[in-house]
C-alpha cells in the first residue's frame, strides 16, 4: 500500500493492532457478583471494557493484564489469572 | 438497584495505542475526549502520548489530531484557532493535550505566548513528573526529591533539589479565565472541569496528575490508588479557578501522611530507606501541610 | 520586458498597470495582501520587520482580511502558520537570519507535513559576530529543508514572486512551504518602481486554498505519526520527488504569471548574455544587478562574459545550468555564504551537478558579499579576471576565493 502524503492517516485505525498478545494476566468478571456499576468501563486505560446488552464483556483484543479493573471493581467481581499461553 | 453504566456514546480514543499497562494518562485522554465531545481538533506536543498514540497508520484519535514538534504545541493550537475563526468554523474547538516536560519546560514560552495572546485554546498537561517518553528524566514538573535518572538519587544525591514549578499559579499570573487541576484518579471531577472548560473562551488551562506506573515503578494495577494518595496527602491539591479566584477545591476527607504516598514509589525509595533523608520526608510534609492550608484542602 | 500594462484573459483587453514608487517590503506587503492570506504571523527582526509592519497597518485600517497573530518568537510564528495550515488555511509570515534559524526545526516538519504557506526570507547574516546586513547564509542555511527556496534581484520581481509562491506551494503536486528570498536593506528598504496587479487578476490567478485533507472534525485524521525505517525512507524520498518534479510546475506557473503581468524572468535560472560567453558568472539576489552592469562594461570592452542568476535555488534547477554553462570555459560561483569547513553551498551545488560531464567548464568559487561588503563592478572585474587565469592554468583551486579579504587583520 502506498504511503499517504505527509504520513497523514485515518483516526481510528489502531483497532487493527492488538495489544491482548502484550498480556500476562488476564481479568475475569464473574458474572454473579457483577453489580453493573460500570466502574471498570470507565477505568480501563486501553477501553478494553465493552457493555454486551447489561453485561460487561473484557475485549481480550485489547487488554493488556493492568489489573486496574480488577483494583477498582467496587463488588470485587473480577480476578487477575495468570495468562495461559 | 445496581447504577446505570454511564457511557453511551463510542470512546472517541479507541483501543490498540501502544500506552503501557495501567497509563494514567491514556485513561485520562479517553475521558478528556468524552467531556468535549467529537467537534474538537487536538494539538500534542512530543511525548509519551504522541508517541504511543501515532505510529504510522496505527491512530486512536477519532478526532481530528496533530502533533508537530515538542516545543511548539501552544503556537500550532493558536495557528489552528486562528484559521478556525478566519473560516467562520469556531464551533469547532482547539484543545491541547501534552505532558509536563513539552508544557514546563520546553514549550514554557509558546504556552506563555498562547496565554498573553487571548487564543482560544484550551491547554491541559497531563502531569506525570518528568520525561516519561525518555525513560523518565528531570522535568520542572519533577517533585522536590524525586529520583530521576538525569538527578539520581546516590551517595551525594536525594534526587530533585528544587520544588516543583508550579505552573498552575504561572498560568493564573496570565489573567486566564481559566485554570483547574485534576487527577486521573477522579474521573467525575476531571470530566466536570473539562466540561466547564469548554463552556468558556480564551486560553484554559487544566493541569491532571496522571501516575505513571512505568517509571514510578509501582504496580500497574494501582495508578488510579496512586493519584488518590496523592491527592489526599495534599501533594496535588485539586481545584479550579475562575479569573483567578479560587472557587472550588476538592476537600480530603481525611489527611494521609506524605511517607504513605512516597514509599510504594520508586522515585521516592531513597527517603524511605535512609535515616539521613528525615529532614526531606519533612520538608515534602510540610509542602503538603503549606498547600493543604493554601487551597484549604481540610474542613 | 518592462510593460506599461499587462493584458487581461477574461476582460480581453490591455490594462494600465497601477505603477508606484514604494518600499520593497510595502511592495511585498501588498502582494501578500493580494493572495488573500487568512492567517498571519508576526515577529519584528531586522532588514524583514517592515513587511509585517506594512501588514499592520493595513489590518490597522480594517484594509486585510486576515487572523494577524503577534507572536512571541520566530518558533511560534513558523508555528502558527503551520498550524492555520494543517486546518486548511492559506498563510504567511516572514522573517530574517537568526529568526530564520530559529524556525528551522518547524520547517522541516512542515515539510514533512506537507504543509504549505509562503514565508519571505530577508537575507540577513548569522551571527556571531553580530551583523545586520546582507548576505545569504541564513537562508542558505535551510536549503536542505524541504522548503522551495525562490531568490529575487528586485522590488518587482519580489512582488511577482510571491504571487506565484503561494500558488507553487499549494498545488496539489508540492504540498511545501515556499520561500521567497529577498536581501535585506536593498531590496526591502530601498525604493523602487514597481507595478501592480489589480485584485481581480490576481484573485483569477490564484484560486482559495482548497487543499485535501485538513484539520476537520467530520473527518478525524492524524498528523505528525511516527514512522519506522521501513516507511521513513519513501516519505523522505517523497519530499524529493515532489520537489525535483515539481521544477516543469514551478517553471509553468511563473509562465503562467508572465503571461498576465508582461514580465517573463526567464524560469527557474535567468541568463544574462551567456549565448557566447567564455567566462559565465553564477549568482543570486540583487547582487546580480550590479553584475549585469558590469557584463556590460566587459563587453564593450571585449570580453565574452555572462550571467547565470539562479532563481528558484530549490530543487536545484540543474537542467538548466548544464543547458546555459554549455561552450563557456570558466564559470566563477559567487557565494554571499560559506558551508563553513568547505566553500560556498551554490558552488558546491554547481560543482555537483557539472563534474564529470563531457564538456563542461572549469568551476571556481569565490566567497563574496559576507556581512554586506560590496560586490561592486572592481570586484566582478576581479572575479573574471581571476577565473580566466586559473582556467588557463587548467588546475582548479581546491578551496574557494574568499573575495577582497583582507589579511593583514586575520590573527
Amino acid at each position: 500500500m502506498k504511503i499517504t502524503p505527509g504520513a497523514v492517516v485515518n483516526g481510528g485505525t489502531s483497532l487493527n493492532y492488538k495489544t491482548g498478545s502484550w498480556r500476562d494476566q488476564r481479568p475475569e468478571i464473574d458474572l454473579e457478583s457483577c453489580k453493573q456499576c460500570g466502574i471498570c468501563q470507565d477505568v480501563c486505560p486501553d477501553d478494553a471494557v465493552r457493555q454486551v446488552g447489561d453485561r460487561y464483556e473484557i475485549d481480550y483484543d485489547f487488554c493488556k493484564g493492568c489489573g486496574i479493573c480488577a483494583h477498582e471493581c467496587t463488588a470485587e467481581a473480577i480476578r487477575m489469572k495468570n495468562e495461559e499461553k | 438497584m445496581p447504577k446505570k453504566p454511564t457511557r453511551k456514546t463510542e470512546s472517541l480514543f479507541v483501543s490498540g495505542h501502544r500506552a503501557c499497562h495501567g497509563c494514567g494518562l491514556a485513561l485520562a485522554v479517553r475521558h478528556i475526549l468524552e467531556a468535549t465531545g467529537s467537534n474538537v481538533i487536538v494539538v500534542s506536543p512530543t511525548g509519551c502520548l504522541e508517541t504511543f498514540s501515532s505510529p504510522y497508520g496505527y491512530s486512536p484519535w477519532r478526532v481530528p489530531w496533530i502533533h508537530h514538534v515538542f516545543e511548539n504545541a501552544p503556537a500550532i493550537a493558536s495557528g489552528v484557532a486562528a484559521a478556525l475563526k478566519a473560516q467562520g468554523r469556531e464551533s469547532t474547538r482547539v484543545v491541547a493535550i501534552g505532558g509536563d516536560g513539552a508544557t514546563f519546560d520546553i514549550g514554557f514560552g509558546s504556552l506563555s505566548g498562547m496565554l498573553e495572546r487571548g487564543d482560544d485554546v484550551l491547554y491541559i498537561c497531563a502531569d506525570n513528573g518528568a520525561y516519561m517518553n525518555t525513560g523518565g528524566q528531570r522535568s520542572g514538573a519533577t517533585p522536590f526529591c524525586a529520583a530521576t535518572t538525569t538527578h539520581p538519587a546516590g551517595k551525594a544525591s536525594l534526587g530533585k533539589t528544587e520544588r516543583k514549578k508550579d505552573l498552575p499559579e504561572i498560568v493564573a499570573a496570565h489573567g486566564v479565565p481559566y485554570v483547574a487541576t485534576a487527577s486521573v484518579a477522579y474521573l467525575g471531577d476531571l470530566k466536570q472541569k473539562v466540561k466547564k472548560a469548554m463552556t468558556l473562551h480564551g486560553p484554559r488551562y487544566i493541569q491532571i496528575d496522571t501516575p505513571c506506573p512505568s517509571v514510578w515503578n509501582f504496580p500497574s494495577h494501582l495508578t488510579l490508588e496512586m493519584g488518590r494518595l496523592g491527592v489526599n496527602c495534599g501533594l496535588v491539591p485539586l481545584f479550579e479557578m475562575l479569573n483567578g479566584k479560587i472557587t472550588k477545591v476538592k476537600k480530603l476527607r481525611s489527611k494521609v501522611p506524605v511517607i504513605e504516598y512516597l514509599k510504594q514509589q520508586k522515585r521516592f525509595q531513597h527517603l524511605v530507606v535512609k535515616e539521613a533523608s528525615n529532614r526531606s520526608v519533612m520538608a515534602i510534609q510540610e509542602q503538603a501541610d503549606r498547600n493543604i492550608e493554601k487551597y484549604k484542602l481540610m474542613g | 520586458m518592462h510593460g506599461g500594462g499587462y493584458s487581461h484573459e477574461k476582460r480581453g483587453e490591455v490594462i494600465m498597470a497601477d505603477i508606484r514608487v514604494v518600499e520593497g517590503s510595502e511592495a511585498v506587503a501588498l502582494a501578500v495582501k493580494a493572495c488573500r492570506p487568512q492567517v498571519i504571523a508576526a515577529y519584528p527582526i531586522s532588514p524583514q520587520t517592515h513587511i509585517v509592519e506594512s501588514l499592520a497597518r493595513m489590518a490597522a485600517d480594517g484594509d486585510l482580511n486576515a487572523e494577524y497573530v503577534r507572536v512571541e518568537s520566530e518558533f511560534s510564528a513558523a508555528s502558527v502558520v503551520s498550524g492555520a495550515s494543517a486546518a486548511g488555511s492559506r498563510s504567511y509570515t516572514a522573517s530574517a537570519s537568526q529568526g530564520l534559524l530559529l524556525m528551522t526545526e518547524v520547517l522541516y516538519a512542515s515539510a514533512g507535513m506537507r504543509l504549505p504557506f509562503v514565508i519571505t526570507g530577508v537575507n540577513r547574516s548569522i551571527s556571531a559576530p553580530i551583523n545586520i546586513q546582507v548576505d545569504h547564509q541564513d537562508t542558505i542555511s535551510l536549503r536542505d529543508s524541504g522548503v522551495i527556496q525562490l531568490y529575487v534581484e528586485s522590488a518587482q520581481e519580489a512582488y511577482d514572486m510571491h504571487l506565484a509562491a503561494f500558488k507553487i506551494a499549494e498545488d496539489p503536486s508540492i504540498m511545501l512551504p515556499v520561500m521567497v528570498c529577498m536581501d535585506g536593506w536593498i531590496l526591502t528598504h530601498a525604493y523602487e518602481r514597481v507595478e501592480f496587479l489589480d485584485q481581480e487578476a490576481v484573485d483569477g490567478f490564484l484560486p482559495p486554498f482548497k487543499p485535501e485533507n485538513y484539520l476537520d472534525a467530520a473527518n478525524p485524521k492524524t498528523w505528525g505519526s511516527y514512522a519506522e525505517g521501513d516507511v521513513l525512507m519513501e516519505f523522505k524520498y517523497a519530499i524529493h520527488k515532489a520537489m525535483s518534479e515539481g521544477k516543469s510546475c514551478i517553471r509553468k506557473i511563473m509562465t503562467e504569471l508572465a503571461a498576465l503581468t508582461g514580465r517573463d524572468y526567464g524560469g527557474l535560472v535567468e541568463v544574462y548574455r551567456t549565448g557566447d560567453a567564455e567566462v559565465i558568472l553564477v549568482a543570486m539576489g540583487s547582487m546580480a544587478g550590479t553584475i549585469k552592469d558590469a557584463v556590460d562594461d566587459l563587453r564593450r570592452e571585449g570580453k565574452k562574459v555572462g550571467l547565470i542568476r539562479i532563481r528558484c535555488y530549490r530543487p536545484f534547477p540543474y537542467e538548466d545550468l548544464l543547458a546555459a554553462v554549455r561552450g563557456a570555459k570558466v564559470v566563477a560561483v559567487l557565494d554571499a555564504n560559506v558551508s563553513m569547513g568547505s566553500e560556498g553551498a551554490v558552488g558546491l551545488d554547481v560543482k555537483s551537478k557539472l563534474i564529470g560531464r563531457p564538456g563542461v567548464p572549469m568551476v571556481i568559487d569565490f566567497i563574496a558579499g559576507l556581512g554586506g561588503r560590496e560586490v561592486n563592478s572592481t570586484a566582478v572585474r576581479n572575479i573574471v579576471d581571476r577565473a580566466e587565469r586559473l582556467s588557463s592554468s587548467g588546475v582548479p583551486p581546491p578551496e574557494a576565493e574568499w573575495l577582497d579579504l583582507n589579511p593583514a587583520i586575520v590573527p
